[in-house]
Formats: C-alpha cells, structure tokens, sequence
C-alpha cells in the first residue's frame, strides 16, 4: 500500500465523520458546515482518483453554492431542530 | 431508539448489497467498446483533446441541452417559489473589512478562472457547469461581502435567455446544414481548425456550447441566489 492509498482511506474517513456529524449536529448551521465537508473531501478525493472535472463542479457547487443555499434557507426558519437546543447526540438516541 | 437502530441495520445492508454490487466492475480499465471508440476515434471526429468534453457536449449534446432545461426549471421554479411583489436587501450589517478587502481582490481572479475553465472546456478539464458555478460563486461572494450589493436583473435575465436561445440556434444550424440536431457544423461541414488540434481555436463548436452554457449556468445559479437572499419588504403607506 503506497501513501497516496492511506490519504484516499483518510479522507474516506473524515468524509464518513463528517456525514455523521451533519447527521447528529442540533445546531443546523454546524450541521450544513459539517455537509461542506463531505463536499470538500469529496472534491479532494475525487481529484486523487483523477477526475479534475468533477472534482471542480464538486467544490463549486457542493462545497459553495448548496451550503450557501442552505443558509439562506435556515436564515428564514430556525437555527435549531428541535427545543432542548445544545443537546448532545447521546440525549437525543 | 428502536428505530435509528433499525435504520442504521437497513443501511449497512443496502451498503454491503452495493459495495457487493460495485466491487465486480473494473475500475479505470476500459472494457467497453463504445468507451474505446470514444478515445480512439474523438481526435478526427471533434477535434477535442479533452475526450470528456467531446462526449459530453459533441457526442452527446442533446443530453446536455436536457440538463440545462432542469437546471433552468429549477432556476424557474426557485423563482415563482419565492416571488414577491417587492424584495429587497434586508442585511443590517455590512461583512467585515477582510472580506470586503479579499472579495474586492479576489472577484475578478474567480471570473478569470471561471471564464477560463469554460473556454477552455475543450483542452483542459472542465466545461460549461464548473466554469458557470465558479463564476456565480463570486457574484455569492459579493452577496456576501456588501450590504446593499444587487445584480444588474435588466442585464442578467436577457443574457440568461440568449444564451439558452444560441445554444438551440447553433443545434438548428447543425439540423439545417447537416443532417441531425446539434450536428457539428463548424467542424465537419466547414472544417476550421483542422490544422491546430489542441489549441484554443478548434474542435467545432465545443467551445462555442460550452461559452453559452457556462454564461447560462452563471447567470442562472446567480439569479438563485439573488432569489433567496432579498427578502420582501412590505410597503408602509
């Protein structure tokens, strides 16, 4: 296994990470900082797999323009999911 | 409890159906024929080095006449979503100075780069939706940065349509002068550029497409954006 496999598998990683993180934040702008992430390592990785393309659409689009979308969106409804705000996942399982 | 378990079950046998699924097909070999004749044939045929390009805006030009439609019916349908009479910028404060100072040194960097990546859709990786995406980022950035910044909707909303219309225009020159929709004309009937494969002036009319889609995906994903930030204002008298 060369090193450019082990920072494939490491970015594969923080991706999943911050998938769950996106998932399980309350704190909805976290939650779509958190989905910026998977956009951003998305677009590295797909850079590592030589796809320049995509890995271009991915950044603008993925990591700036839905992020942007989604916090307009919760600009005009609320920062967060539910009444117990601040809570922690393990509360709310 | 019971049900995120549940959920979490589901998804790890969805997951281990399709890693099964996935892990058979070959990655990065190409197996298939029309894949080869893409590579084989995209030189003599487009005059594109960059084969994702060709396939992309020649080969398969009517699907990309199909993705923009949904992408102008999105643009469409954010638009009559969020009409209101009269909407107007509601931000209180201004960015801060290292923001305004950066996107004021940064915008026309990202509109080069942008109209960089589209124009040069047919050479280098890239095309028409980076580049288009990459030049509303910046029309966010300002958005972001200024207050009281608005785009030029007399400006924005023709531009958006010609391009859309010079896109079917350039598919119905093909129709007339050759024999099929989107047909390349500038290529094959009247053969420019035969002699400078690989430079900025050949390959037909890719980047003639890709400028209109990239002019349309920015002004479109701007208008988005401008659609969701101003909100409505209601009058007072």
């Amino acid at each position: 296994m060369n090193c450019i496999v082990c920072i494939e598998y490491i970015i594969v990683a923080v991706m999943v990470l911050s998938a769950i993180f996106a998932v399980e934040w309350g704190d909805l702008l976290a939650a779509v900082v958190g989905m910026t992430a998977v956009s951003l390592f998305a677009s590295v990785l797909f850079f590592f797999l030589q796809a320049p393309d995509v890995a271009m659409t991915e950044a603008a689009i993925g990591a700036a323009m839905s992020a942007a979308v989604f916090i307009f969106a919760i600009k005009r409804t609320q920062r967060y999911e539910s009444e117990e705000e601040g809570a922690g996942w393990w509360l709310r399982w | 409890m019971v049900k995120r378990i549940l959920a979490i079950i589901m998804l790890l046998i969805v997951g281990f159906w399709m890693a099964n699924a996935l892990s058979g097909v070959p990655f990065g070999e190409d197996k298939m024929l029309v894949g080869k004749y893409y590579l084989e044939n995209v030189k003599e045929q487009t005059g594109a080095v960059n084969a994702v390009t060709a396939v992309v805006v020649n080969y398969r030009g009517f699907d990309t006449l199909g993705e923009v439609t949904v992408l102008f019916i999105a643009s469409t349908g954010v638009g009559a979503l969020l009409w209101r009479k009269k909407k107007e910028r509601t931000a209180k404060s201004e960015g801060s100075v290292v923001l305004r100072t950066g996107s004021k040194i940064l915008l026309p960097f990202i509109m080069l780069f942008g109209a960089y990546i589209f124009i040069h859709g047919h050479l280098t990786p890239g095309g028409g939706f980076p580049g288009g995406a990459t030049i509303a980022t910046a029309f966010l950035m300002l958005y972001l940065a200024f207050k009281d910044y608005e785009i030029e909707h007399k400006v924005f909303e023709p531009i958006e349509g010609l391009a859309g219309v010079g896109y079917v225009t350039v598919g119905l020159i093909g129709l007339a002068i050759g024999s099929y929709f989107l047909f390349d004309w500038i290529w094959q009937t009247w053969g420019w550029g035969h002699e400078n494969i690989g430079r900025l002036l050949s390959a037909g009319f890719i980047p003639i497409i890709y400028t209109l889609i990239g002019i349309k995906v920015g002004t479109e994903l701007t208008g988005i954006v401008d659609n969701m930030v101003r909100e409505e204002v209601k009058d007072n008298d």
